[in-house]
Formats: C-alpha cells, sequence, structure tokens
C-alpha cells in the first residue's frame, strides 16, 4: 500500500491503530479456520466517525476493507484474501447506554459478548444468545454472522434481539436502522438485512440489543444413550411432547472423550451418545418439573441413565465441558474441519445415519455433536492435511454432507455463515433466482466492491 | 531464511496443531491491554510457527511479542487443545538468543544472579541508600517528585532492604521446636534472601515450631527463572545442576521454598534435565520433593495459632504459584486458621498482576495497565491487607498501592501465622 495512504490512515486513527510491521499483518491474516491471507494494513478505530473517514479513503481509492471482530469465525469470513485493509474493530468495546426501564443495552460493535453479558447481569437483565465462543467474539462478528447457541432453542438468536444498528455504508455514509422500539414496519427492515451479511454489506459499529429478565431457575441433566439414533428420536420426543427445554444438545461418543481427555469431569465413555437438557425459568417447581418430565421422555426412549446437576458448579462443568467440544477435537488429529448443517429436526436421526456411512465410506472420523433441538449439527471431519490423499477426500466428504442437508431439506449452515468455505455451495442451496436477487443488493449498497469482496455470493 | 540446523527449538506438535480458536484471547492480560491479536496467545503462536517455518523472519520484533508476554500461564491453562502458547514464548527467545546472542545476559544471569555473593555486593549500594537515611532524606525533601514517574514507580516497589541478606544470618540448621518430625530443605530465593528476609526468617522460624528440622543449603543459586525468562536455557540448566547436586548432600525429604516462582522453576528441574541421562533421575527426584511452604503447611498437622490478628485481608494469586503448580487453596487455608482475619476474595484473584519479574522495567506502560485493574479489584474488596507469597508479585502490588495512595498492605501469607503465632507468645 502506497506510504501516503498510511500516513493518511495515521492521521485519521492515530499512529498506535496502524499497523503494518510483517508480524501484525501475519496475526491478521487468519480466522478460526486454517486459510490465511495477509492484509496490506490493520486499523483498529475507536469510534463511527473514524470507520466512516477510513471506509471514505477506501471507498476513493477502491481498496479493499474487512471487518473484523475476534476472528474466532468458522467460515473464513473475515480472512483478507484481497489484501488491503483489516478494519478491526475490537477497541471500539464500550457500553454507550443501559437503558434498565426498557431493558435495551446500547452498545460498540467490538464488545466481546461475555462482557456485554456480564454488564447487563449486574442489573438483573440478561441477553440470552450464548455462542459457545461468547468470551472470543465480539457483539459485532455476532450480529454479522446471526450466531446461535445453545440456548438459541428456547431463547432465539442473535437477530431476535437487535433492534437498531449503526453502520458505516461502502461510501462512508452514517445510518442508524430500526430503534429503541420493539415494533416497527416502517420501510424495509435494513437491520435484518444486515444481520448475517458477514461484513459485506456494512461496517456495524453500534447496536440496540433488547434484553430479558434473568431465568431465576435452571436445571440441567445429562443424559446417557447406548445408540445414537435413540438420542436423535429422544429430542423430538421431548419436543413434541410440550417441554421447551432452553437447550438440547447432543454430542457423540468421540466428543465425549475426547472432552473427558481434555477436562476429568467423570464423563461416561462408554456410551454411544449424549443429551444434555436444560430447563430454565422464573419459578423453581415449574423448572424442576419440567427436567424430570424430559428425564422420562429420555428413559422411556432408551437413555441408560439419566443424571441431574446437583448444583451450579456441577451445572457449570457440563457447561464448560459442551463448549470445549469443538477445541478438544484437535488433540485427537491435527486438522478438523467443522460444518454446521441444519436440518428439520424430525430428519435428525436420519442425517446422523448418512454422516456415518460418508464417514464410513471415506475411512476418516466424523465426530457429531450440535444442538439437536434446533436441528442444527456440527459434523467435525479429523484428518491430516499434510496428507494430500486425506484432503482430497476432505473435501469430497464436505460436499456429501452439505447434499445430506439439502436432501433432507435443510440448509448449509445454521450459524457460521457462508464467508469462503461455502460459497462454492451456495448456489445449490439457494437457487439461481435468490442469488441474482442477493447480488444486486450487494451491488446497490457495494456498487465497487470494496466490502469483504469475494465473500458469501459467487462471482 | 533458513535456521541454524543445531537450534534447540519448540517441536512442530507444540505449535502446529493450534486450531485458532481464540478462546486464549478471553484470559490474556496483553490482549485486554491491547485488544491486539499481536498481544495475543494465538498470535504469538502464529508467529512462532511462520517464524520457525521460514514464513517470516525471527526479526527483533518477532522476539519483542514473545518478550512482551508476562509468562502469567492462562492460556495454557485454558486451551482445550493443550497448546501452551506461554511455554512457546519462553522458547522462542531462547531461539532469539542462539540467533542473536546478547552479550550481557551471560554477565546478569551467568555471573552476577546466579552467584548470592556478587548479588550481595551489586545491592551494596541500594542498601547503603536506604539505610544511611539518604532514602528518607529524598523522601522529605520530596526530591522523589523529580525523578521520571518511570524511576519513582520502581524506587517504590523496593521493600525496606534488610541491613544484611538472610544468606548470611541464617544458620545452615535450624532446629526443630520440640521433637524432630522433619528434615526440610529451605531453598532460600535470590529476591527473599536480600529484598524480603524478615519474610524468609519467619518462614524457617514456623517450619520449626511445626516439629521441622529446617537445612538452608548456603551456597543455592539462582533457580533460573530469570534466565529462562530471557531466553538462556542453557545457564537454567546449569542453574539446576548446581542447586540439585547441593541439597542431595542435604539428605531431606522436602524442599520449601517461600517464593513462588522459585517453588515453580525447581519443580520443573525434573522435566528441564529429563534428556540429560546423567541427571534426569536425579532432577526428578529433586523436583518430587519440591513445595510451596502453604502446601507443605497444609499437609502436617499444624498447630493453630491463638494469637489473633483483627484485620480485612484478601489474597492475590501468584501466577506460578495458582497455574504453574496448582497451589490456591492453602494459602487460603492457612490464612483462616487465624482467629480474627476477615478474609475476602479478590475478583480476578487469579489475573496476573503484571510483575512478571522485570516486566515494570521492560514493558512499563503494559504492566501498569494490567496493574491497574488489579488495584481497581483490589480497592473494591476494602482489604487493609493483601497477602501473596511471591516477591514479584509483592514489590509490583506495594507500587500500584503507592501511585494509587491506597492504604493497603502487602504481606507474604506467612508472615500472618508467625505474627499471630508471636501475638500468641506476647500475651502468655
Ligand atoms: C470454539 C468456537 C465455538 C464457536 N461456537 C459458535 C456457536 O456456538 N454459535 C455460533 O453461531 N458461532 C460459533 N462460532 C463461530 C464464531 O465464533 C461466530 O461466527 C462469531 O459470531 C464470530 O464473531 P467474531 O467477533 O469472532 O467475528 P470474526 O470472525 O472476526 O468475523 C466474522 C464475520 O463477521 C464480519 N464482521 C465482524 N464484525 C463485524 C462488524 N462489526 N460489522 C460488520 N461485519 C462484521 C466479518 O467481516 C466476518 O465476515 C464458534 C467459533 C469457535 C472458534
Ligand atoms: S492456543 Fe489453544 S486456545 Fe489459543 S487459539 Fe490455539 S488452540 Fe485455541
Ligand atoms: S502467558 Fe499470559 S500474557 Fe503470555 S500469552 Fe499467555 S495469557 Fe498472554
Amino acid at each position: 500500500m502506497k506510504p501516503n495512504l498510511i500516513q493518511e490512515l495515521v492521521k485519521i486513527v492515530g499512529k498506535n491503530a496502524v499497523l503494518t510491521s510483517p508480524e501484525d499483518l501475519a496475526v491478521y491474516s487468519y480466522d478460526g479456520t486454517f486459510e490465511e491471507h495477509c492484509p496490506d494494513v490493520v486499523v483498529l478505530p475507536t469510534s463511527t466517525e473514524q470507520v466512516s473517514q477510513v471506509i471514505q479513503l477506501a471507498a476513493r481509492e477502491h481498496i479493499p476493507v474487512v471487518t473484523r471482530g475476534m476472528a474466532s469465525g468458522l467460515a473464513a469470513a473475515s480472512v483478507p484474501f484481497s489484501g488491503g485493509i483489516v478494519l478491526c474493530l475490537t477497541r471500539m468495546d464500550r457500553v454507550l447506554e443501559l437503558d434498565e426501564e426498557n431493558a435495551i443495552v446500547h452498545v460498540e460493535a467490538g464488545i466481546i459478548t461475555a462482557n456485554l453479558q456480564a454488564e447487563v447481569e449486574k442489573k438483573g437483565l440478561f441477553y440470552p444468545p450464548d455462542p459457545s465462543s461468547i468470551r472470543h467474539s465480539t457483539i459485532g462478528g455476532n450480529i454479522a454472522c446471526n450466531a446461535g447457541g445453545p440456548r438459541c432453542l428456547k431463547y432465539g438468536v442473535t437477530g431476535d434481539y437487535v433492534l437498531g444498528l449503526t453502520v458505516v455504508l461502502a461510501d462512508g455514509r452514517v445510518i442508524h436502522t430500526g430503534g429503541k422500539v420493539i415494533k416497527d414496519v416502517v420501510g424495509y427492515d435494513l437491520t435484518a438485512l444486515l444481520t448475517g451479511s458477514e461484513g459485506t454489506l456494512g461496517v456495524i459499529t453500534e447496536a440496540l440489543l433488547r434484553l430479558t429478565a434473568r431465568p431465576k431457575f435452571a436445571r440441567t441433566a445429562l443424559v446417557e444413550f447406548n445408540s445414537i439414533e435413540d438420542a436423535s428420536e429422544t429430542v423430538n420426543a421431548i419436543l413434541t411432547a410440550g417441554i421447551v427445554p432452553a437447550t438440547l444438545e447432543l454430542m457423540d461418543q468421540t466428543a465425549i472423550s475426547c472432552i473427558e481427555e481434555a477436562m476429568h469431569l467423570g464423563l461416561p465413555l462408554d456410551v454411544e451418545a449424549i443429551l444434555l437438557v436444560e430447563t430454565d425459568g422464573q419459578e423453581e417447581t415449574s423448572v424442576a418439573r419440567e427436567i424430570e418430565a424430559a428425564a422420562e421422555i429420555c428413559t422411556r426412549h432408551g437413555a441408560r441413565k439419566v443424571t441431574v446437576a446437583k448444583d451450579e458448579s456441577e451445572r457449570q462443568g457440563l457447561w464448560k465441558a459442551r463448549r470445549s467440544v469443538a477445541p478438544a477435537l484437535a488433540r485427537l488429529a491435527p486438522n478438523k474441519l467443522g460444518e454446521d448443517i441444519t436440518v428439520p429436526r424430525s430428519a435428525i436421526p436420519e442425517a446422523v445415519r448418512r454422516l456415518k456411512q460418508v464417514s464410513a465410506k471415506y475411512g476418516l472420523p466424523i465426530v457429531i455433536f450440535g444442538h439437536a433441538g434446533d436441528g442444527n449439527l456440527h459434523p467435525n471431519i479429523l484428518f491430516d492435511k499434510r496428507d494430500p490423499q486425506q484432503w482430497a477426500k476432505v473435501e469430497q466428504m464436505v460436499a456429501e454432507e452439505f447434499a445430506i442437508a439439502l436432501d433432507l431439506g435443510g440448509t448449509l449452515s445454521g450459524e457460521h455463515g457462508v464467508g469462503t468455505l461455502k460459497r462454492p455451495y451456495l448456489e445449490r442451496a439457494l437457487g439461481p433466482v435468490s442469488v441474482d436477487i442477493q447480488k444486486r443488493i450487494k451491488q446497490a449498497l457495494d456498487p465497487n466492491n470494496i466490502l469483504n469482496p469475494g465473500k458469501v455470493l459467487p462471482d | 531464511m533458513s535456521l541454524p540446523c543445531n537450534l534447540i527449538q519448540p517441536e512442530e506438535n507444540e505449535y502446529l496443531n493450534c486450531i485458532r480458536c481464540g478462546l486464549c484471547l478471553a484470559v490474556c492480560p496483553t490482549y485486554r491491554v491491547y485488544k491486539n491479536e499481536t498481544a495475543s496467545p494465538r498470535g504469538r503462536v502464529a508467529l512462532a510457527r511462520k517464524g520457525l517455518e521460514g514464513e517470516l523472519e525471527l526479526t527483533p520484533n518477532l522476539a519483542e511479542q514473545m518478550y512482551a508476554c508476562l509468562d502469567c500461564l492462562a492460556c495454557n491453562d485454558i486451551c482445550p487443545v493443550g497448546i501452551r502458547p506461554a511455554d512457546i514464548a519462553v522458547e522462542m527467545r531462547h531461539v532469539q538468543e542462539q540467533i542473536r546472542p546478547s552479550g550481557w545476559k551471560d554477565t546478569l544471569f551467568g555471573a552476577l544472579i546466579a552467584k548470592p555473593g556478587r548479588m550481595e555486593a551489586a545491592t551494596m549500594p541500594l542498601r547503603v541508600y536506604q539505610g544511611s537515611g539518604l532514602r528518607r532524606l529524598v523522601y522529605t525533601l520530596q526530591i522523589w517528585k523529580l525523578l521520571p514517574a518511570r524511576l519513582r514507580d520502581l524506587e517504590g516497589m523496593l521493600p525496606r532492604l534488610p541491613k544484611r541478606p538472610l544468606r548470611r544470618v541464617l544458620p545452615e540448621v535450624t532446629k526443630a521446636r520440640g521433637d524432630s518430625r522433619y528434615r526440610v530443605g529451605f531453598f532460600l530465593g535470590c529476591a527473599q534472601s536480600l529484598l524480603f528476609a524478615d519474610e524468609s526468617a519467619a518462614t524457617v522460624r514456623v517450619l520449626a515450631r511445626n516439629g521441622c528440622t529446617v537445612v538452608t543449603p548456603k551456597d543455592t543459586v539462582c533457580c533460573g527463572m530469570p534466565a529462562a525468562g530471557y531466553g538462556r536455557m542453557d545457564l537454567v540448566k546449569a542453574h539446576a545442576r548446581f542447586n540439585i547436586a547441593l541439597f542431595e548432600k542435604t539428605a531431606t525429604d522436602v524442599i520449601v521454598t517461600d517464593c513462588a516462582t522459585c517453588g515453580s522453576k525447581l519443580k520443573e528441574y525434573g522435566q528441564i534435565l529429563a534428556g540429560e541421562p546423567e541427571w534426569a533421575e536425579r532432577a526428578a527426584v529433586f523436583s518430587a520433593k519440591v513445595r510451596d511452604v502453604s502446601e507443605f503447611l497444609m499437609s502436617i498437622p499444624l498447630e493453630k495459632p491463638a494469637g489473633r490478628i483483627e484485620t480485612r485481608v484478601t489474597y492475590h494469586d501468584p501466577c506460578h504459584l495458582r497455574r504453574a503448580q496448582k497451589v490456591w487453596q492453602q494459602p487460603r487455608a492457612l490464612m483462616e486458621l487465624i482467629d480474627g482475619i476477615d478474609f475476602v476474595e479478590l475478583p480476578e484473584s487469579d489475573w496476573c498482576c503484571g510483575s512478571a519479574g522485570s516486566q515494570l522495567i521492560t514493558h512499563y506502560a503494559t504492566s501498569l495497565a494490567v496493574l491497574d485493574r488489579k488495584m481497581d479489584n483490589l480497592k473494591s474488596t476494602g482489604a487493609e491487607m493483601i497477602a501473596s507469597g511471591c516477591p514479584g508479585c509483592q514489590m509490583q502490588l506495594t507500587t500500584g498501592i503507592k501511585r494509587r495512595q491506597l492504604a493497603v498492605k502487602v504481606v507474604h501469607p506467612i508472615v500472618l501465622l508467625d505474627q499471630a503465632y508471636a501475638s500468641q507468645e506476647n500475651s502468655q
């Protein structure tokens, strides 16, 4: 990048917020996948105004801008394949206002989601979405990917809590969408359009989020199954019985043994699957009644054992375990490729069966866990990328995983997004008309294609 | 760039499996200050990998990222994959030293720190400064305000130096009070001897009172932590061999230290010398005997002090005690034995204080930013005393307290126990 442009950037954000050393560029080259590409410069703004000026400069010079949160993304969406500017929002991390009366919080986009949660909980309020990456991802990244999490079964995903956004558009103009109102039908819903847009339509700099009252009670049960089919059928049985647990998580045997090795929690190693069921609410008796009802259904559907966590620390232990599954898998193989397919709930048992067939066919393990209650599964292929034969197989296996999802009426991604990795499969999932419309939306908002180019939509 | 083939460097599998999940960013104090990937564990692992694989040059700036790490071990603890970014950062300093040796480190870690006598001589001027009333003069005339802020912080961090280093004062063998039930070796750390002599004197008194014959070899050299921190693994190994041989002569069952940092290093000797046939076994035996003083005391029948201490106390977990040695319940339990103490937990008690040996000197701004957060937390407890069993942490906490002008005293937990015993004697 031309030195005079660097100078201009320094004028906008200050010297300490413009990084150009080879070391700095190298560490902004990746996200939570194994893809990487160095940017030309990294900029760490601290206000919407600074972001706007940076984008104006980029627009004038036609420089690609990749917005980045904490780079925990699993779709290579924040990897700057075209070089240019990485605009990293981690220094915009303030709570601007906590409106207790309306239960709304106004934050800057770079705040770590767990910090946001802790802040509102101090006032007895609650921000429900809980991606497993809650401690190492930003709210901006969560909104840009419309992140989900275990609790989303009952409470909904990130997008369900976004009331309004402050966004810097591709020409540097600043737009405020939505507002502090719960209902709003004036004009197109731009908030929804920008939610899940993966940095391709605008830079989210601030957000207004809806909060709820913190559920006072929660009970968590660990349910052991001798067969993963039984476990996945139980999921449907619980939900059709009218119980809405806060979470319904599935883990297969490999996932379990992997966490056990990492965390020594005393999880059973001889089962084929476990379900983690949690009920919560404001009333202790109803929460307890629901967990008992769920436990009974589990037993009727072949559960070998149901253990309800005795106290909060046991419960926290179980959740810590659940959150560590994905990374802990890396203990088993040098590389893993985790997908994020979603199928209609009733198709989960079938999806699990077919995934196992794929694994058997190619001879590489697929570990299965996920938010079974939402039909959102994370099949993880374990392999060694240094072996070209394995890598070739992995690519075919991923294609088959997607085929299974689509075939069963599902889709490519429930929460991680498309980014670069799922881009080749997009047209198949959406059909040509939808892709065409989406391309026009992109064209209207970012005619020079400077915002996260080469992501999500096919060329 | 190709690296010399005989380079001692991290093994491939130490960094290759990092899946870049980013979980370690959540607990890293330097990331929390700078909110910048370069100052994060994941960033440091990536830099190590790219440096060793030849994608990046091993520049001074790359090494600097490794030196900016506080070695607080929080990332090691949380990584679900088992990557140890903190260790990699330290190993990369060693790589740097092999490629671009910096001569002054020979003098400092090989000649000065390693030899207690020389270090005592080197700190002589300081003792004179403090002892002769010069320090008081500097204070009363407020000359210290003329010092640049940085020097002032460093000056303020020093405890009152003992007139004579404890090493010179402490007998080689201290008899147990009553029947001798344990023969305990005492590893007297450099900082403890030179700066916190009162604390180690208290340690020995408390041990003896509880049936220990305490053997203190006078010729111990530095545990090796400073040399390790500055990338001189060769010197660490030399220190380790020397200390092991020395303690072998004492025929003790346990080796106690009241310095968290020494303790963590001594416990590592087994691992450090694992590759040397002549030493592996001896080092393993040595390390297996090492105990932090609180760890040892809580494992034996301990006399409950009858004396009271009426004060509100909180506790800061030294990284090298809590994470490196998994000792965190014992110091708390030890203090709770004392009647009158109103113990409050410090929020984020196990976050690094920013000391990390010498970060206040080498990375002033970072160290202070990390310390500030500690002070906010300290203030929220309303404690009159903060206990911590590590000389580095104690000095750092003292600096923070002076900067903020808080009325909080910094103590070693063992001193509280010693005082409780003493006040019981006085009242009798
Ligand atoms: C161990 C692990 C567990 C995970 N668990 C979950 C889970 O349970 N549920 C889930 O949904 N995801 C999960 N993820 C994926 C990831 O954490 C989420 O996608 C998260 O929302 C990304 O946030 P981030 O701040 O890291 O964004 P990044 O990875 O930095 O960016 C992701 C995308 O968002 C865009 N973006 C970031 N900030 C902004 C902004 N301010 N404005 C516009 N665009 C922006 C980027 O351009 C990029 O396209 C997990 C990841 C890991 C590593
Ligand atoms: S070091 Fe561990 S916790 Fe940190 S990014 Fe790598 S795998 Fe994740
Ligand atoms: S040791 Fe501490 S400071 Fe160093 S990278 Fe790990 S968490 Fe950060």
